[in-house]
C-alpha cells in the first residue's frame, strides 16, 4: 500500500531513497517467507515420509494462509494477528483439546501403547529359557530369500540348520571355523552387515527344536548365539485372547483395555482406549478419590481467595499509609516493601522453607527462643504457613498497585466529600474505596486465577505435605488442585494420565466460570460509575 | 517497471526458495540411505557420562559400522520420556536407568528381554538379581550402589561393632548428635531399612528364584512390630537420634562441619566430605541387633526399548560392548560407583573408599522393582516418620501393614 500511494511522486522527483527502501522491505518480506515456506515444505515432506498425513497438510494449509496474508494488499489487522494466533493454537488450543482428549481415556501406567504393542511385548517376555539349555552358537543363512539358523551343538560340534516352518535338522558338509559351523551348502552365510539389515526378520526368527513344540525353539537376540525359548503365552488373533500355554487361563479383551482371566487377574502391560466419561465419574464417585477432591477444592479457593485478600488488604493498608503527607523518609521504606517482590519468588520459598523446619529453623530457633512449633508439619498450621509464605511474596505487587490506583483519584473528591461533611473512614469507604476497586478489579481476578494454580509455593514450600495418609492418592493437607494433578500425573510408580487430565479440565472450567462472572460483574460496577 | 522488478523479486524469491527445498530433500535422502545401509543406534544416557560412554560407541561404529547416537538427558525426565516415546516410535534403541525402574517399564510394555548369555555370570550376583524381573533379565547391569556409614576417622578411629557402641562412641568423643542419617518430614525409608532388615522384616519374601514375591508382604512379621518398637525408642520421645527435620543438607552440613562422626549415605556424598578435608573411613552399618543391617542396593544399567528397530545391533552393542570390563571401567571413572562386572569390581576396589562400600554391598538386597512397591513407598515413610516423631509404634505399624496389603489388592 505504501508502494502504491508513494509512487508517483517517486517517479516524479526521481529521487532514489524512497524506492531503495521500499524495495529492501519486500525483499526482506520475500526472504522471510521464503524461508518459512523452505522450512514448512521440508517438515510437511519429512512428515509425509512417516506417514503423518494428517499434519503434514495442516503444515501446508497453514504455510499457504501465512503466503497469503502476507502477500495480500490488504487484511492489514491479520497481518499483526497472524503470528499470535498460530502460536495460540500451537500452544493453548492445541494443549487444550490434547488434555480433553486423554481425559476420555485410560493413559498411565499399564494402558501406555497400541494394542499391538502390548501383544508383542507380552508375547516377547512370556518367552522362558529352557532350564539348563545351552548357549548355541550360529550363524544366520538364507536360501532363496527365508532365513534359517546354522546351528553348532556346543557340545558334540555337530551342524545343524533349520526355519521358522521346519525343525532343527542335520547337515552334512558344513564349513567349520574354530568349531563353528560358519556356512553349509545350500544356504547362504549372512554377513553382520545383512544381519543387521534384515533385524526384522532376525527377531521373529524362532527355529523349533524339534518335532516336539515342548522342547521349544532357538532364538538369536545378537546374530551369533542363540538360546533355546519355551513361550509361555499364546495369542488367538482370530478370538483375539492370550493363552497361557502352561496353566491353560485363557485371557480375553473385554473392552477395558487389557487382557482379562475369568478371576479378574489382568495382564500386564494393556493398551490405550477411549473410556468415556469414566475419569470424571470416577473423580465424583469413588470415594478414595472424591474425599480428597472436595477438601483440596476448599482449600484452593481459601488459599485463592485468602491470599488474594490478604496481600491485596496489606497493600492498600501500606499504601494509604505512605500517602500522609507527614510520614517520613517514605522512599526508604517503600524501597524495602518492594525487596520480597524483587527477590526471586523461588529462592524467597526455599529459604522460608529452611526457616520453617521445626528444629532446625530460624524462626523456632531464633525467633521463638527453641519452641518446637511445626510450622510445616501441622496440617492446619502448615495452611497458615503456606499463606503467610505467600501474603510475603505478594503484597508489595498490591502495595505497587494501589499506591498508583490512589495517586489517580483526584484530591478534590476528598476535598469536596470532606466539605459534605463525610468522616476519613466515610470518604475511604465510600469515596476511594469504589473507585480504586473498579480500577483494580482486573488485577484481583488475575491474581485469583494466578494463586488458584499458585503450584510453585506449593510445591517448593512444603510439597503438599503433610501428607494425607488416609487416601490412596499421594494427597497432601496443603495440595492445590493444580499439584494434586501434578502427584496425580507425575509422581509414583501408577500414573494416571486420564485422570490427571480430567481434574484439569474440571479446574479449567471452575477457573473460566469464576473469571467469567467476575468480569461481568466488573463491568457492571464500572457501569454504576458512569 | 514497477512490476517487472518485483516479478523478478518474486522470481528469485521462488528459485531461492525451491534451492532450499530441493538441497533439503536431498540432504534427508542421503541420511536415510545411509542408515538403511548400516543401521543406527540411538542411545538415550545420563548426562554426566556421555563421555565414558564415547569410546565404546566409537569402536563400535568402527567395528561394525553401525551409528551409535548417545544423547545427552537430564536424569531426572528420563523414565518418563522413555515411557511416553517407545510407544510413538520416537524412542531410542536404548536407554540407560535404573534396576527400580523395571516394574514400571514392564508393567508398560517398554522393554524388551535382553539375552545377557553365558556372561551373566560374570556380573555381581546382585546385579543379575536386580536386573530380572519375573525370571527374565531386562537389563545390562554397569554400577551396583548402596549406602554405607561414613566416618570421620579423626572423631573416632575406630570402626563401631554395633548400633548402641556406634552412639556409645561418637557421644565419648564429645559429641551431641555423633549419628546422622537422611530423613524428612515424609520420613526415608531407603536410609532406614538397614535396621529394618537388622530385625529380620524384609519388605516382601522371596519365591524359589529369588524374585520378591508381591503376595508375601513381610512388613507386618513380628520382627516388623520389633523394629517399630525400637524406632520410636530412637526417636523423638526416646534418645533422638533420629529427627525427621534432619532432611539431607542438615544432615551433610552436621557431618562436614564435625558436630556428626557418622553418616549414613551413599557414595555420591563422598565427595563432598572429602573435599571438604574430612578423613573419611567406609564402614558396614552397624546394626541394632545380632543379625547383618542389610541396605538395598540399586543398581544401574541399560534397557532395550521394544520398539527398537536395531534388537540385534542394540543386543550385540549391549551385551559385548557395555559388558566389557574397560567400559564398565570407564563408566566408574565417571561415576565412582561400584561396577557390576565382577572383574571390574575387583579393579575398582583397589580403592579403599570403593572396597569399603562393595564389602557393605556384600550384604545388600536389591531394591524390589515389582509395581506392588509403589504402593509401599506410598504408606512407609510417612508411618516411620510418625514413629519417629513419637506416634505410638505398634498402632502406627499396623495401619501401615493395612494400608499396604489394601493398596496391592
Amino acid at each position: 500500500m505504501a508502494l502504491s500511494t508513494r509512487s508517483p511522486r517517486r517517479t516524479a522527483s526521481r529521487q532514489p531513497a524512497l524506492p531503495s527502501t521500499s524495495v529492501r522491505a519486500l525483499l526482506l518480506k520475500i526472504v522471510l517467507l521464503a524461508i518459512i515456506d523452505a522450512i514448512s515444505i521440508f517438515a510437511a515432506f519429512m512428515l509425509v515420509l512417516q506417514d503423518n498425513w494428517v499434519v503434514a497438510i495442516v503444515v501446508l494449509v497453514v504455510t499457504a494462509l501465512v503466503n497469503w496474508v502476507y502477500f495480500s494488499r490488504r487484511l492489514l489487522p491479520a497481518k499483526y494477528l497472524t503470528p499470535g494466533l498460530i502460536f495460540l493454537a500451537v500452544f493453548q488450543v492445541f494443549v487444550l483439546l490434547y488434555t480433553c482428549y486423554v481425559g476420555f481415556t485410560n493413559y498411565g501406567t499399564g494402558h501406555n501403547g497400541t494394542k499391538e504393542q502390548a501383544v508383542s511385548s507380552l508375547l516377547a517376555s512370556s518367552l522362558q529359557r529352557v532350564e539348563d539349555s545351552p548357549t548355541y552358537p550360529v550363524t544366520v543363512v538364507d536360501r532363496l530369500g527365508e532365513l534359517g539358523l546354522l546351528v553348532t551343538d556346543p557340545e558334540t560340534g555337530d551342524a545343524f540348520v533349520g526355519t521358522n516352518d521346519e525343525p532343527l535338522s542335520r547337515v552334512s558338509g558344513a564349513t567349520l571355523e574354530g568349531g563353528k559351523a560358519v556356512a553349509a551348502p545350500g544356504w547362504t552365510s549372512l554377513t553382520f552387515q545383512d544381519v543387521i539389515a534384515r533385524t526384522d526378520e532376525i527377531t521373529s526368527l524362532a527355529v523349533p527344536y524339534s518335532s516336539d513344540p515342548n522342547d521349544g525353539a532357538l532364538r538369536t537376540p545378537d546374530g551369533s548365539n542363540a538360546y533355546r525359548y519355551l513361550s509361555t503365552l499364546e495369542f488367538d488373533a482370530q478370538a483375539g485372547t492370550m493363552t497361557n500355554t502352561q496353566t491353560g487361563v485363557v485371557y480375553t479383551d473385554r473392552g477395558t483395555g487389557a487382557f482379562v482371566a475369568d478371576d479378574g487377574a489382568e495382564l500386564r502391560p494393556g493398551w490405550q482406549i477411549t473410556v468415556g466419561f469414566d475419569n470424571f465419574v470416577r473423580a465424583f464417585t469413588e470415594q478414595s478419590i472424591r474425599g480428597p477432591l472436595i477438601y483440596v477444592t476448599i482449600w484452593t479457593f481459601v488459599f485463592a481467595i485468602g491470599s488474594v485478600a490478604l496481600c491485596f488488604g496489606l497493600g492498600l493498608l501500606l499504601a494509604i499509609t505512605f500517602q500522609n503527607a507527614r510520614m517520613r523518609g517514605v522512599k526508604y521504606y517503600r524501597l524495602l516493601l518492594i525487596l520480597p517482590y524483587a527477590f526471586p519468588a523461588f529462592l524467597s520459598i526455599l529459604v522460608w522453607k529452611g526457616m520453617m523446619n521445626e528444629s532446625f529453623g530460624f524462626l523456632n530457633q531464633v525467633i521463638f527462643g527453641g519452641a518446637a512449633i511445626p510450622w510445616l508439619t501441622d496440617p492446619t498450621l502448615a495452611k497458615a504457613s503456606a499463606l503467610l509464605v505467600n501474603v510475603w511474596l505478594g503484597f508489595p505487587y498490591m502495595f505497587l498497585i494501589c499506591t498508583g490506583a490512589l495517586q489517580a483519584i483526584p484530591d478534590e473528591l476528598t476535598e469536596a466529600a470532606t466539605m459534605d461533611g463525610a468522616k476519613g473512614w466515610q470518604v475511604f469507604r465510600q469515596i476511594k474505596l469504589p473507585l480504586l476497586l473498579s480500577t483494580t478489579a482486573p488485577v484481583l481476578i488475575a491474581s485469583f486465577a494466578f494463586n488458584f494454580n499458585n503450584f510453585n509455593l506449593v510445591y517448593l514450600l512444603n510439597n503438599g505435605g503433610p501428607r494425607d495418609t488416609t487416601t490412596s492418592l499421594p494427597v497432601g493437607h496443603t495440595d492445590l488442585l493444580i499439584s494434586m494433578v501434578y502427584k496425580v500425573a507425575f509422581t509414583g510408580q501408577n500414573r494416571d494420565y486420564g485422570l490427571a487430565s480430567a481434574f484439569s479440565i474440571i479446574i479449567f472450567l471452575i477457573v473460566a466460570i469464576i473469571a467469567v462472572v467476575s468480569f461481568s460483574r466488573t463491568k457492571a460496577l464500572e457501569e454504576i460509575q458512569r | 517497471m514497477k512490476v517487472t522488478k518485483k516479478g523478478a523479486l518474486s522470481l528469485g524469491a521462488i528459485a531461492v526458495a525451491s534451492a532450499f527445498v530441493l538441497s533439503g530433500c536431498q540432504a534427508s535422502s542421503d541420511d536415510g540411505g545411509d542408515k538403511q545401509a548400516s543401521g543406527s543406534l540411538t542411545v538415550w544416557v545420563d548426562a554426566e557420562r556421555v563421555d565414558a560412554l564415547q569410546g565404546a560407541a566409537d569402536a563400535y561404529t568402527e567395528k561394525t559400522g553401525v551409528e551409535v547416537d548417545l544423547v545427552a538427558k537430564d536424569n531426572a525426565t528420563i523414565k518418563d520420556d522413555f515411557i511416553q516415546q517407545v510407544p510413538t516410535g520416537e524412542g531410542p534403541d536404548i536407554v540407560m536407568g535404573a534396576h527400580d525402574w523395571l516394574g514400571e517399564l514392564t508393567t508398560n510394555g517398554v522393554v524388551a528381554p535382553l539375552e545377557l548369555g553365558d556372561s551373566a555370570g560374570d556380573y555381581l550376583d546382585v546385579a543379575i538379581q536386580a536386573a530380572t524381573y519375573d525370571g527374565t533379565v531386562y537389563m545390562l547391569p554397569y554400577a551396583v550402589e548402596n549406602i554405607a556409614v561414613l566416618r570421620n576417622a579423626d572423631l573416632v578411629p575406630e570402626a563401631a561393632t554395633s548400633f548402641d557402641d556406634m552412639i556409645a562412641k561418637g557421644t565419648a568423643a564429645g559429641l551431641a548428635q555423633p549419628f546422622v542419617v537422611e530423613q524428612g518430614a515424609e520420613g526415608n525409608p531407603y536410609h532406614l531399612y538397614p535396621f529394618q532388615t537388622a530385625f529380620g522384616a524384609p519388605v516382601f519374601g522371596t519365591d524359589d528364584s529369588g524374585s520378591y514375591d508381591a503376595g508375601d508382604l513381610q512388613l507386618g512379621s513380628e520382627g516388623g512390630y520389633e523394629f517399630a518398637a525400637w524406632l520410636a525408642s530412637q526417636g523423638k520421645t526416646g534418645t533422638g537420634v533420629f529427627n525427621t527435620d534432619i532432611d539431607g543438607a542438615i544432615a551433610k552440613q552436621a557431618f562436614l562441619d564435625g558436630t556428626a562422626a557418622f553418616w549414613l549415605t551413599g557414595p555420591w556424598n563422598v565427595g563432598a566430605a572429602v573435599d571438604a578435608g574430612i578423613n573419611v573411613a567406609i564402614d558396614p552399618i552397624p546394626s541394632p541387633t545380632a543379625e547383618a543391617a542389610q541396605p538395598f542396593a540399586g543398581v544401574k544399567g541399560f534397557f532395550l526399548s521394544a520398539e527398537s528397530k536395531n534388537k540385534v545391533a542394540a543386543t550385540d552393542f549391549l551385551v559385548n560392548y557395555l559388558g566389557s570390563e574397560d567400559v564398565q571401567l570407564e563408566l566408574f571413572q565417571a561415576g565412582n560407583i561400584l561396577p557390576a562386572l565382577s572383574a571390574a569390581a575387583d579393579t575398582a576396589a583397589s580403592d579403599p573408599i570403593i572396597a569399603g562400600f562393595q564389602a557393605v554391598g556384600g550384604d545388600a538386597v536389591p531394591m524390589p522393582a515389582i509395581p506392588a512397591m509403589g504402593s509401599v513407598w506410598q504408606y512407609w515413610g510417612v508411618s516411620e516418620a510418625a514413629i519417629i516423631n513419637g506416634e505410638d509404634p505398634k498402632a502406627t505399624w499396623d495401619k501401615l501393614v493395612a494400608d499396604v496389603s489394601a493398596a496391592i489388592g
